[in-house]
């Protein structure tokens, strides 16, 4: 077993940061779906977004990486507004409206995205001072990815201790159990919906940033990363943040795991964990007692 | 069942007497006969891909107008379908019913354990694994490169022999009429249906799931059911699809199929085949023909993107939904 894990020990590591690159991104889809009850079909387009921001701002040092970071939260932040207002009108239509429209979201700004950075996926380097790699207990390790790790860690963290363990994550949670009540109690609804739906899109784009050279800008990404987000929040338990870290690194370890061992097969590799998961769990790793 | 039921009845159908309807039914079926003796080839070969992809519509909308599933991965049984003709026409048999008979089995077959798994959620987690779906069948189609040649597709691909006995047709007007035929066969199986026991027993899952399993049915039975065979029908559309192209690639399985296929039944208005076909048509041409103008060359994904946003906003009953008197629209119960 040593021998097996020290063998595929790159891979494990990597199905690590893919894992929590894909928390990141599928946090935000989880908690505006499951708390908020908007469908956005368009959150991979986020992050396709944050990551053309780190091709366009990444010139090889680290100011650039923040200066990209800060744009794409500003990017994602915006997204996430406009997003809010848009799918507004049809809160009382139904979910089948919210996933038209939010898919000609996605069909317009992925067809803008192209006209303005080419139909090639770019590929977008990281700072010069993360590249390389370290020893990680006798395998060669890039440095980014490392990096990588502890900074989506610290993320994972963040959004932990604000949606499940302050008064601003209380007031949510309580939007979502009896809108009527925290409005009666004098807290303005509409401002916790923008407020969510913002943050969850600012995470989507941050993660671009973040994802732009493990997962690079390119047409298709959009695509790619809103269904891996799906299936982490089918596979994690709807709005729930513990459910979407459970699920998003099972999801990392099959597909790094899967393409590494098995490439042919990888697809139905994650189908079937989707498939074993809900036969056992029906309502995903962590169900969350607030919407199915 | 409360009173308003036959109101409802008669809007999932079509406004209009039956003898109406007759009428316009001839004059439709009249029109799509005798267009390849009107239109250039380059219309003809667009008319047959409409006529396919309003096969597939009428499979998304035997889920989501009928029975209520939304389904954003019926691209997954349409790419099967497509893929196992292709397969069987290169290395089997280039007789087309036999194409799609193996293609429409093998894509129900597929749809037995998937569906399974997407029948036990319910409105958007349905929605959303349906779309995983999806995008792990076309994932297949990429990555199985043994079986589909990846990314390349399957070329070479015979032209259609529809029955035995029958000339190969080689030209794109008579696979036209082959396309046409199959269409109207299935066509009027899919609105048979419509009338059946079973579609009433699907209706009530759609507006009320809890009351037909409390009178007793077992209704993720019938969803699987309606599933399998909804698989089946996108499956022949794939293997109708095949004959048209004579060329099959991932693309094909993809999620921009299996998107516009929900377009065409959200603007057709979900429920009536009819107003699935018309959507079908009018998706296709505004990215056949619009995305080919000059003015606008390639931007075929921004303008569809353009007409989802209107379309949603504007017609929240789809083109079936327009013409209908006042007294019959009501409020949706689900």
């Amino acid at each position: 077993m040593s021998g097996w894990l020290d063998g595929n020990f790159v891979s494990v590591v990597d199905g690590v940061a893919f894992g929590l690159l894909l928390f990141t991104i599928a946090v935000g889809l989880s908690l505006v779906f499951g708390m908020m009850d908007v469908l956005n079909l368009a959150h991979g387009t986020l992050y396709l977004a944050g990551a053309y921001v780190a091709y366009a701002l990444s010139d090889g040092t680290l100011p650039g990486l923040l200066l990209a970071l800060l744009a794409g939260a500003l990017v994602g932040t915006m997204g996430g507004t406009a997003l809010t207002f848009l799918t507004q009108p049809l809160a009382r239509r139904g979910h089948l409206d919210q996933a038209v429209l939010t898919l000609g979201i996605t069909f317009i700004v992925a067809d803008l995205l192209a006209a303005a950075f080419g139909g090639e996926v770019l590929p977008t380097d990281p700072p010069t001072a993360l590249r390389g790699t370290v020893d990680l207990l006798g395998h060669a390790y890039p440095v980014y990815r490392l990096v990588f790790i502890a900074v989506a860690a610290g993320l994972a963290l963040v959004v932990y201790l604000v949606f499940e363990r302050s008064s601003l994550g209380a007031l949510v949670r309580a939007t979502v159990a009896d809108r009527d009540m925290v409005r009666a109690l004098g807290f303005d609804i509409r401002k916790v919906l923008y407020g969510v739906f913002a943050s969850g899109a600012a995470l989507a784009a941050v993660g671009g940033v973040l994802g732009a050279p493990i997962l690079g800008p390119g047409p298709g990404v959009d695509e790619t990363v809103l269904v891996l987000s799906l299936v982490v929040v089918v596979v994690g338990g709807l709005g729930s943040v513990r459910g979407a870290l459970a699920g998003a690194l099972l999801i990392g370890q099959v597909q790094t795991l899967g393409v590494a061992l098995l490439p042919e097969y990888a697809p139905f590799l994650l189908f079937g964990t989707m498939l074993a998961v809900l036969v056992v769990r029906p309502n995903g790793l962590v169900s969350s007692a607030v919407r199915t | 069942m409360s009173p308003s039921r036959p109101a409802r009845a008669v809007r999932s159908v079509r406004p209009g007497g039956p003898a109406t309807r007759r009428l316009y039914a001839t004059a439709v079926v009249a029109g799509l006969a005798l267009a390849p003796f009107v239109l250039g080839p380059y219309a003809v070969g667009t008319l047959s891909r409409i006529l396919v992809f309003a096969l597939l519509a009428m499979s998304v909308n035997l889920l989501t107008g009928l029975t209520g599933l939304p389904t954003l991965g019926q691209s997954a049984y349409f790419g099967v379908g497509a893929y196992t003709a292709a397969i069987a026409a290169t290395r089997l048999t280039d007789i087309g019913i036999f194409q799609l008979l193996i293609a429409a089995g093998v894509s129900a077959l597929v749809a037995v354990p998937t569906g399974w798994l997407a029948v036990r959620a319910r409105g958007v987690v349905f929605l959303m694994l349906t779309l995983a779906i999806g995008e792990i069948v076309h994932s297949a189609a990429v990555n199985w490169k043994s079986l589909t040649n990846g990314t390349d597709g399957v070329s070479g691909i015979p032209p259609v022999v529809p029955l035995p006995g029958m000339p190969a047709l080689e030209l794109d007007g008579l696979v036209y009429f082959y396309v046409l035929a199959v269409f109207l066969l299935l066509f009027a199986a899919v609105i048979r249906l419509g009338s059946t026991p079973f579609a009433l027993a699907l209706r009530g899952i759609r507006d009320n799931e809890p009351r037909m399993k409390a009178i007793g049915y077992p209704t993720r039975r019938y969803a699987l059911t309606v599933y399998c065979g909804a698989g089946a029908l996108a499956g022949a559309a794939g293997a109708l699809w095949v004959s048209v192209q004579r060329f099959v690639s991932p693309g094909d399985a993809g999620f921009e199929i299996a998107a516009l296929a929900l377009l065409a039944v959200v603007i057709g208005g979900s429920g009536s085949m009819w107003g699935a076909c018309a959507g079908a048509a009018l998706v296709w041409l505004t990215r056949d023909y619009l995305g080919n103008l000059e003015a606008v060359a390639g931007r075929g994904p921004l303008l569809l993107g353009l007409l989802f946003v209107i379309a949603v906003y504007t017609l929240p009953r789809g083109l079936a939904g327009v013409r209908l008197p006042p007294q019959l629209t009501r409020k949706r119960t689900a």
